[in-house]
Parts: C-alpha cells; sequence; structure tokens
C-alpha cells in the first residue's frame, strides 16, 4: 500500500508542476500586486490545465497524509523528493527547459540536501 | 545560449521567491499550531476538517498557503520550473529554524548538513539565468 500512495503523491505532483509551468509561462508575465493577483485568480479560472494542476495537488497532499499516517516522516519526506527528478528530467524533455551544469549539479545538491532533512 | 534576463526580471524573481517562502512558512506553522490544539485527530469524516476551519490560527494557514500556491503560479511564468523547484526547497532550512525556534523541536546534525546542502545547491543554481524558454513577454 505505500509504495501505492508513494507512486500517486509522486506522479500527482510531477503532473501538477508540469502542468503549472506549461500554462503560466503561456499566461505570461504575472505580478504579486493586488491588480496582478486578481489577473491570476482569472487566468486559472479560464485555463483548463490550472484547474487540473490545482486537482492534482489535491490528490497528492491527500496521498502523503494518508502516508503519513502508516509511514515515518523520515520515510515519507525523501520518498516525495522523487518527484523533484522526475520533474527537472521532465522538464527538460517536454519544457525544452535548457538544463546547464551549474544548474544540473545544484539541483543534484538540493536533492541530497532534502533526502538528509528528511531522513 | 540562454536568453538574457530583462533588467529587473532577478529583482521581482526574488521578491516573489521571497513572499513565497514566507507565507508557506507562516501558513505551515498557523497550521501546524491551530491542529495541535484542535481536539479531533485524523479521520474519513469530512465534519472535523470543516470545523478546524473556524479556529482563526487553521483559517490563517490556509489563507497564508493560498497566497503562497499563487506566488508560486506567478513565480512559474518568470522562471523555468528546473530553477524554481531548487530555490525554493530554502524552504526546508525555514522550516528546521522555525521548528526549533517555535515548537522546541530538536534538529540533528544530520538535518544540518541536510540544510547547508540545500542552501549551497539554491546558490549554485540561483547563479544560472531565472527563463531559458525565452517567456519573458508580456
Amino acid at each position: 500500500m505505500k509504495w501505492i500512495l508513494v507512486t500517486l503523491m509522486v506522479a500527482a505532483t510531477v503532473l501538477s508542476d508540469l502542468l503549472q509551468s506549461y500554462e503560466m509561462k503561456r499566461a505570461g508575465r504575472q505580478s504579486v500586486d493586488a491588480r496582478g493577483l486578481m489577473r491570476l485568480l482569472r487566468e486559472i479560472a479560464r485555463r483548463r490545465f490550472l484547474i487540473l494542476a490545482i486537482g492534482c495537488m489535491a490528490v497528492s497532499f491527500f496521498s502523503f497524509m494518508a502516508l503519513v499516517q502508516t509511514e515515518p516522516l523520515s520515510f515519507a519526506v525523501p520518498a516525495s523528493a522523487a518527484s523533484f527528478v522526475l520533474e527537472t528530467l521532465l522538464a527538460k524533455v517536454l519544457l525544452r527547459e535548457r538544463i546547464g551544469v551549474r544548474r544540473a549539479v545544484g539541483a543534484v545538491i538540493v536533492l541530497c540536501g532534502v533526502i538528509l532533512v528528511g531522513g | 545560449m540562454p536568453s538574457q534576463p530583462r533588467p529587473g526580471t532577478i529583482i521581482r524573481v526574488w521578491t516573489i521567491v521571497f513572499l513565497f517562502i514566507a507565507l508557506k512558512a507562516v501558513g505551515n506553522l498557523s497550521l501546524a499550531w491551530g491542529m495541535k490544539h484542535f481536539p479531533q485527530v485524523m479521520s474519513a469524516n469530512p465534519l472535523p476538517y470543516v470545523l478546524a476551519m473556524f479556529n482563526p490560527f487553521v483559517a490563517l494557514g490556509v489563507l497564508a498557503l493560498i497566497l503562497a500556491l499563487l506566488m508560486r503560479m506567478a513565480l512559474l511564468s518568470l522562471a523555468d520550473l528546473s530553477y524554481v523547484l531548487p530555490v525554493t526547497a530554502i524552504g526546508y532550512v525555514i522550516a528546521a529554524f522555525l521548528g526549533k525556534t517555535f515548537l522546541s523541536e530538536v534538529v540533528s546534525g544530520q538535518r544540518w548538513l541536510g540544510t547547508a546542502l540545500i542552501f549551497a545547491g539554491a546558490a549554485l543554481v540561483s547563479s544560472t539565468a531565472p527563463s531559458s524558454t525565452g517567456n519573458q513577454s508580456q
């Protein structure tokens, strides 16, 4: 059961972030003042992929909550870090982001840190 | 070659990173504080969760987390996902400090080492241009 929950949590997180990144790149530069936040809310309401992304986030959140009810946090947090690797790879393949050596090395160092913090 | 960021983009990106991390930390802390003082335990029944929303700490936490979500979406309109992920991981560091300060949690040597690695990795990633896909247009 725990691996089903981990898979569900990671898949939902990855899908949510990829959809958000894809749609927000298309939406153009956003600002976070009061007017900017209203505009952002309108973007969310009219872009189906953003609504789907929020749904995926909810699935991921409840999978995590279910996981920590039966497994220790020292398992759940490093397990959730698997999404970090997948998302970086898929950002390169699907979103065509250029990931140079510095960014790749930095991401691996952060990943090690996240695993240590959770472990 | 990666596209050069517009003047002011870096400042805007870091302002939103800061707001996101601060709102997420305040939201999680407030939610944790509110739920700790709520008598009901986790259950399949949604009613306790709805009732918990009337607790001011829980309500403040939820509001802060919703604002944090909007900040992260705005950030993704300015920067790559592969940039946002490691840079916002600094939130784990803040969580360790807040846990130690406000919730009297013990932070082990291993956790501090992890914290240092997150800082170092995030610093390295932040030295790259935030956006490589040319999404700088309005």
